[in-house]
C-alpha cells in the first residue's frame, strides 16, 4: 500500500497548492536560468551566427564587443589580398533608438558589406535577402515591422524585405540589417542645420589652422558639401573568412603584422564577450539563481518539515504497530519526490506559457532541464531529511 | 507447561518503573507480578496516576521498565531496561494495541486502517485485503469499510482499531482506555467485542479501565494503586 499517494489523495487541494507554489518557485529558476542563458546567447549570437574566422579591428583594441573600434572600410580590400583569405566584409554596428505608436524602439543597425554579403546567412522567416545597395532592411520580428513597410531613418526610407527572428545584439534589442553604406549613414545622419553649422565652423577652422593660410583655395570651398573629404569611411572591424584548407593561424599571424590593426579568432571574440561586457551580469544572474536554488531547497525543507509534523502522530501510530523505518522513510521521501516532480512539470509548462512574454530571451535549454531535474530530486530529498529527521526520532509511545 | 495449563500469554516478574532519582525519583510501578493467559480478558482498575499505563507501556514494549523480566508467549522480552533487539518486529507480530482514541490514520480508509497493519508483517497486499474484509465481518463493521476515519462514529472508530489489533492475529491484546470515548451503550459493546475475540481467537487481553459497568466481562480483575498491583478480585 503506497502511504504517500493515500496522503496526498486525502489532502490534494492543499497538496496541490503546494505544488503550486513550488512550481512557481521552481519556474523562477528555471527563467533565471533561461535568462542566464538568453543574455549569454543574445551576446554572442552575432559572433556565432556571422561565420567569422578572424576579427580584424582597430589597432591595440579588443573588437567592437568590448570597445570602440574604427577601421577604414578600405581595409577590406587589403585583406582579401592576403593568401588565405577568402572574404572579407566590414562590420558595422551600433544601436538607435527612435519612436514607433508613441513607444521607444531600439534597433541594432547591422551593417552587411553590399554585395558580397546580402544576408544569405540570417535565417529568414518571411520575405528575402537584400537585393539593392541602398534602402532596403531585414528586420528581426522583435522589432514589430511588416514585411513592405516603409521605415524612415535619417534622411532615407528604407523598405522592409524581409523578417528573421531571434537575431537580437547584446542588450536584447532587435537587430536590423543594411548594407554597410546605408547603416553608416544612418549612423552618421546629420539635420540640415547641423550640416550648416558645421560648414560654417570649417572656415572658421581652417583660418585657425596652417592648412588655411598655404591653402587659401581651401578656405573658398569650405563650405561645399563634399569638401574636405580627405577621411574615407569607417567600419568597426572587418571580418574574414578564410578559404577551405587554409591555415586560420598563419592567416592571422600574416595580418597581425601589420602595425595598423589588431586580429582577434572568433573564439577570442566570445572569450571578450564573455570575460567583458557580460561578464559581471553573467555572474550576477547565475549567483542569484544559486541563491534561488538554495532558497528553494530551504522552502521546500520546511514545507516537508510541515507536512511531517502533520503526520508526527500517524508516524508514530506506525512505528507503535511495528512498521519498519523503511515504510516511514518511503511516506516521506515519496511525497517529497512527488512534491518535486509535479513541482517541475508545473513549473516547465507554467514557464513555456509565460517566458515568451518576456522583453528578453529567456532560453530554456535540454540540458538545463535535465540539470534542474537533477537539482530538483537532488532538493527534495535533501530537503526531506529534516522532515525524516523529525519522524525518526518520534517515540511510539507519542500516541499515548 | 501440562496440557491442561492454558498457555501463557504474558507473564510480568517483579516489574518496576523509576523515573529520576535522589531527591526527584518517582516509582510509578513497583514490583508487579502477574500472568495473562490466551483467552482471557484481565481488567486492571485504579484512578488516575496509579501507575496503570505504565504497566501497560511496559508490557506493551513502548516503555521498558526499570527492573523486572517480561515474557510474551515463550519469549522473554525484557529483562530489566534492556528489551529484545528487535522490538518493532516483535510488536507488529505479537501484540495489539487499543487506545482511548482509535488513532485511525486519518488518510487511509477503514479497511485499510487495518490492511497496513497486515502488510507491515510482510502479508502480501491481496491476501491483507482479504484477512481485512474478514475481520470486518467477524467484527459486523464490514458496510463501513470504505469509510474514512472521519466518516465513522467513534464506536465504529474503536470497532476498527480492535479489527486492527487483532490483524496479525496476535497471542496478546493490550487496551488503554478503549471506552472513556464512546456513551455506556458503545463502550458495552466494545468490551463485549475483547470478551468474544479473547475468547474465539484465543488472544489474551488486558483492558486498562475507568469504567465499572463492564467488569463482567473481564475473567479476572486487578486494581492498582501507587504503583502496586494491590487487589485482585
Amino acid at each position: 500500500m503506497n502511504l504517500a499517494i493515500r496522503d496526498i489523495r486525502h489532502s490534494l487541494p492543499r497538496f496541490l497548492l503546494t505544488a503550486v507554489g513550488i512550481g512557481m518557485l521552481l519556474m523562477i529558476v528555471m527563467g533565471m536560468s533561461g535568462i542566464y542563458r538568453g543574455l549569454i546567447e543574445d551576446a554572442l549570437l552575432l559572433v556565432d551566427k556571422i561565420g567569422a574566422d578572424l576579427w580584424i579591428v582597430q589597432h591595440n583594441t579588443r573588437g567592437p564587443f568590448a570597445e570602440i573600434s574604427r577601421i577604414p572600410l578600405k581595409m577590406e580590400d587589403r585583406l582579401r589580398a592576403v593568401p588565405g583569405v577568402r572574404s572579407a566584409r566590414a562590420f558595422v554596428s551600433h544601436t538607435i533608438q527612435r519612436e514607433r505608436i508613441g513607444k521607444p524602439l531600439r534597433i541594432v543597425v547591422q551593417g552587411l558589406s553590399w554585395p558580397e554579403d546580402k544576408g544569405e546567412w540570417i535565417p529568414m522567416t518571411d520575405g528575402r535577402c537584400l537585393g539593392a545597395a541602398h534602402f532596403e532592411m531585414i528586420a528581426d520580428k522583435s522589432l514589430g515591422f511588416r514585411p513592405g513597410e516603409k521605415i524612415p531613418l535619417g534622411k532615407d526610407i528604407y523598405t522592409v524585405v524581409g523578417l528573421t527572428r531571434g537575431m537580437v545584439g547584446q542588450g536584447g534589442d532587435g537587430i536590423a540589417f543594411f548594407t554597410v553604406r546605408d547603416a553608416v549613414a544612418i549612423q552618421f545622419d546629420n539635420s540640415g542645420e547641423a550640416v550648416r553649422l558645421e560648414r560654417d565652423a570649417r572656415r572658421s577652422r581652417a583660418v585657425r589652422q596652417d592648412i588655411g593660410n598655404t591653402h587659401p583655395e581651401l578656405l573658398n570651398r569650405a563650405a561645399l558639401p563634399d569638401i574636405p573629404a580627405l577621411a574615407g569611411p569607417m567600419a568597426s572591424a572587418v571580418i574574414v573568412q578564410t578559404g577551405q584548407g587554409a591555415d586560420i593561424d598563419k592567416v592571422a599571424e600574416t595580418i597581425s603584422g601589420w602595425k595598423d590593426v589588431s586580429v582577434h579568432t572568433a573564439g577570442n571574440q566570445r572569450n571578450f564577450l564573455l570575460d567583458g561586457s557580460v561578464d559581471k551580469a553573467r555572474r550576477q544572474i547565475g549567483l542569484f539563481r544559486a541563491l534561488l536554488v538554495i532558497i528553494s531547497a530551504i522552502i521546500m525543507s520546511l514545507i516537508l518539515y510541515t507536512l511531517t509534523l502533520d503526520k508526527i502522530h500517524d508516524i508514530a501510530m506506525l512505528k507503535l504497530i511495528g512498521a519498519r523505518n523503511s515504510v516511514i522513510l518511503g511516506l516521506i521521501i515519496q511525497q517529497a519526490i512527488i512534491l518535486g516532480g509535479l513541482g517541475y512539470i508545473l513549473a516547465f509548462y507554467s514557464g513555456k506559457w509565460i517566458f515568451p512574454h518576456f522583453p528578453r530571451r529567456v532560453i530554456v535549454t535540454g540540458n538545463d532541464l535535465v540539470w534542474l531535474a537533477v537539482i530538483v530530486l537532488a532538493i527534495s530529498v535533501l530537503s526531506s531529511l529534516l522532515g525524516i529527521w523529525k519522524a525518526m526520532s518520534v517515540q511510539p509511545n507519542e500516541v499515548l | 507447561m501440562s496440557a491442561n495449563t492454558p498457555e501463557r500469554a504474558v507473564e510480568a516478574s517483579n516489574i518496576s518503573k523509576i523515573y529520576g532519582s535522589g531527591n526527584t525519583e518517582v516509582k510509578a510501578m513497583v514490583n508487579v507480578s502477574f500472568t495473562i493467559s490466551k483467552g482471557e480478558v484481565v481488567g486492571l482498575l485504579g484512578p488516575s496516576g496509579s501507575g496503570k499505563s505504565t504497566l501497560l507501556t511496559a508490557i506493551g514494549l513502548i516503555n521498558p521498565p526499570t527492573s523486572g523480566q517480561i515474557r510474551i508467549g515463550k519469549d522473554l522480552v525484557t529483562d530489566g531496561p534492556s528489551a529484545m533487539a528487535d522490538v518493532r518486529k516483535f510488536r507488529r507480530k505479537h501484540i495489539g494495541y487499543v487506545f482511548q482514541k482509535a488513532n485511525l490514520i486519518p488518510f487511509l480508509t477503514a479497511l485499510e486502517n487495518v490492511q497496513i497493519a497486515l502488510e507491515i508483517n510482510d502479508v502480501h497486499h491481496k491476501e491483507a485485503r482479504k484477512r481485512a474484509i474478514a475481520l470486518f465481518e467477524y467484527l459486523g463493521i464490514e458496510e463501513r469499510k470504505d469509510n474514512l476515519p472521519h466518516q465513522l462514529s467513534g464506536g465504529q472508530q474503536q470497532r476498527v482499531a480492535v479489527a486492527r489489533s487483532l490483524a496479525n492475529k496476535p497471542g496478546l491484546i493490550l487496551a488503554d482506555e478503549p471506552t472513556a470515548a464512546l456513551d455506556s451503550f458503545r463502550g458495552r459493546q466494545v468490551m463485549e467485542l475483547f470478551q468474544k475475540v479473547a475468547h474465539e481467537q484465543g488472544a489474551g487481553v488486558l483492558v486498562v479501565t475507568h469504567d465499572h459497568r463492564s467488569l463482567d466481562v473481564f475473567d479476572r480483575t486487578f486494581e492498582m494503586e501507587d504503583g502496586t498491583l494491590k487487589l485482585k478480585i
